[in-house]
């Protein structure tokens, strides 16, 4: 059973975070994942840099440029993580823009990633339709989960199509917005959370974007299975390096 | 072979629209609504009549006698540096903005490199009473400054764009999370043809109009509405698409896509995506674009900010990849030396977007019969001080 469905099982909130790989230092990746398993983490997105991350915000995009001038490339990360399933048994998904992918070739990245121990891809700009039509046999042949995004615009009959297509859990972007854009949830989200609650989908959600604390943590998951903390960790990096990450960790689930 | 878009949003293998699920509710209404939108008559109707009396169209077919003697063929000059707002821009804007109105959006916003884009846009926003922002990138900003103060005139915001190259590349990529952070009352004016599906087609109908004249007044001129080829400067690819739309299933027309080389193809600086680029997705569609061997998109250069694009439409990746576009690089210096040339020969001074165009009468031969149609995408006055720099004049 793939490691996402056996930690969407436990009877608990999950809590995700996600990393750019090759930030703040090229060979932070390996500790970085390391780390945030001993703290209790359940999930770990792990960021392949791109040159124009058009989803994401300012501490993003500067996390993947840094990671970029570092030297980080596709084969570099794989490298890093070749043995990582020696040390560390936390579901693992890679993140990242379609073309790096593309260019590696869909086949030959989704292999890798099986061989390595990779669960699942989140890859934003690779479409639902494209995902269906094109690659969806390849990512099952691999045994990759694809997670999809949903949007409080995204309408009912689109979260449908998604939650037939998806088999693991659905991401639940919180806000319209790029990622760091916004902190904190008002009335627009109470709805949108209700509305996706009282859809009764198949696939458990978990949220992501705008997440930074104990306070948002705890209110994106009053109804969601998980939520993804991602600007506010390549913060904590920036300012920490990889130390403190135990800090960082319990100060969200408090 | 089609050259059309077909029904799923491709050019041959190119197009589509690899975009996040936020952007997906704008770039689903639209593909499902430009098409009737754009043909009904209220629509035709207000687009050509502004078309007319206030882009000032038709714009002018001209034979160039001087520059024909010199090249020894016959050239006519589509006078696309005629329009209001001095370039081919305004089309498309003006589509764009009876669109927008018609989605019931209150926002514009768009990316501009060479600023022709921001100032077209900026300027269909004053003619509308609607709230405009137009990113730019950095570098952009210092070397188009008459644009920069033109916008901001027209009651435009201008938003520096910071990250990579800090040019059209990055404006576009800040127009994106701009829409992704404002999905309920914001349109995108894109200003090539670019972008997911439906953009590349929906611009390239709106500057179609460029070919749909070059028709009819090489009947008038000449007694028939084919010319053995048609010349066009490619950035993203929009004013080549207006000029070829008309002929690009007449297959005796040759298309010549010009691209801009900067200071070398093989410098490191330049912006020949034909020649550079392989295929990937850039800005929510597949088509040809300068990258890494890792799918990093690489930082172009041109000295004509309009041409600095690391891609180009997906049409024109088609037009490329099936043969029928034929693709020329020219040099920094090439286009200068042709823009001085056309100054002086026929006493326009040309966008330096558009001297790339021009600098194909040096790089190729061409009939003494043969009729050449050049799109003049745009006039020099943005570029004076870039003209007056490099001749030291
Ligand atoms: C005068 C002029 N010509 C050409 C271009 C290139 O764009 P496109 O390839 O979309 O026509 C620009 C872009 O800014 C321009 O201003």
């Amino acid at each position: 059973m793939n490691r996402i469905h056996q930690k969407l099982q436990e009877d608990r909130k999950l809590l995700s975070i996600y990393f750019t790989a090759g930030y703040p230092n090229l060979n932070d990746t390996v500790p970085i994942i390391q780390e945030l398993e001993k703290n209790g983490v359940d999930l770990i997105e792990i960021g392949l840099p791109f040159s124009d991350p058009l989803a994401d915000g300012p501490t993003i995009q500067e996390s993947s440029t840094a990671a970029l001038k570092n030297g980080m490339t596709t084969e570099i990360l794989f490298n890093q993580i070749k043995d990582i399933r020696k040390t560390v048994s936390i579901p693992l998904i890679l993140m990242g823009y379609f073309n790096p992918v593309f260019q590696y070739g869909v086949e030959a990245f989704c292999k890798k990633c099986s061989e390595i121990g990779i669960d699942g891809l989140i890859l934003p700009d690779l479409p639902l339709n494209v995902y269906q039509e094109d690659y969806k046999a390849i990512f099952e042949k691999y045994g990759l989960i694809n997670v999809f995004l949903i949007t409080p615009q995204t309408n009912d009959e689109r979260i449908r199509q998604i939650d037939d297509a998806s088999n693991g859990f659905i991401y639940m972007v919180s806000s319209a917005s790029t990622t760091g854009a916004k902190t904190g949830f008002g009335e627009e989200q109470t709805n949108y959370f209700n509305r996706i609650e009282s859809m009764n989908l198949k696939n458990p959600q978990v949220v992501g974007f705008g997440i930074s604390n104990s306070d948002t943590f705890n209110q994106a998951t009053k109804k969601a299975k998980g939520a993804i903390i991602g600007s506010a960790f390549i913060k904590h990096l920036t300012k920490n390096g990889t130390t403190k990450i135990d800090e960082f960790v319990n100060k969200i689930r408090i | 072979m089609s050259y059309n878009v077909n029904e799923k949003g491709y050019y041959g293998e190119f197009g589509g629209a690899f975009i996040p699920e936020m952007l997906y509710p704008n770039v689903e209404t639209l593909r499902q609504q430009y098409l009737t939108i754009m043909e009904e008559p209220s629509f035709k109707e207000e687009f050509d009549q502004l078309l007319k009396d206030y882009v000032g169209r038709p714009s002018p077919l001209y034979f160039a006698n001087r520059l024909s003697k010199k090249y020894n063929t016959k050239i006519y000059i589509k006078r696309e540096d005629l329009n209001h707002t001095g370039a081919h821009k305004v089309n498309n804007t003006i589509g764009q903005i009876l669109m927008a109105k018609r989605l019931g959006k209150k926002r514009i916003i768009a990316e501009t490199g060479a600023g022709q884009h921001g100032v077209a846009t900026a300027t269909v926003c004053a003619l509308m009473g609607m709230d405009c922002i137009v990113y730019m990138g950095e570098i952009d900003i210092a070397r188009q400054a008459p644009n920069v103060a033109r916008m901001k005139m027209l009651g435009a915001k201008v938003r520096p764009a910071l990250s990579g190259s800090k040019t059209l590349k990055d404006a576009t990529n800040e127009a994106i999370r701009d829409w992704i952070n404002n999905p309920v009352d914001t349109h995108y004016i894109i200003g090539s043809a670019i972008g997911p599906h439906p953009y590349p087609d929906m611009v390239t109908r709106f500057q179609s109009v460029i070919s749909e004249e070059i028709k009819w007044q090489l009947k008038e001129k000449e007694g028939k509405e084919n010319p053995d080829y048609v010349i066009a400067c490619l950035g993203g690819g929009s004013n080549a698409a207006g000029a070829f739309y008309h002929y690009l299933h007449e297959e005796n027309v040759g298309l010549i896509a010009v691209e801009a080389a900067g200071k070398g193809i093989n410098t490191g600086e330049s912006a020949a995506t034909s020649v550079l680029g392989k295929e990937g997705i850039i800005h929510g569609c597949k088509t040809l674009l300068m990258q890494t061997p890792d799918g990093q998109i690489t930082e172009p250069y041109s000295i004509s900010a309009g041409l600095d694009y690391p891609g180009v439409g997906p049409m024109h990746a088609h037009l490329y990849k099936s043969g029928r576009g034929e693709f020329i690089s020219i040099t920094d210096d090439e286009a200068m030396a042709a823009g001085l040339e056309l100054t002086k020969l026929e006493g326009i001074i040309p966008a330096i977007e558009s001297s790339h165009a021009f600098a194909v009468f040096e790089q190729r031969k061409f009939n003494p019969d043969d009729i050449v149609v050049i799109n003049l995408s745009g006039r020099g006055d943005k570029d004076l001080q870039n003209y007056i720099d490099y001749f030291k004049l």
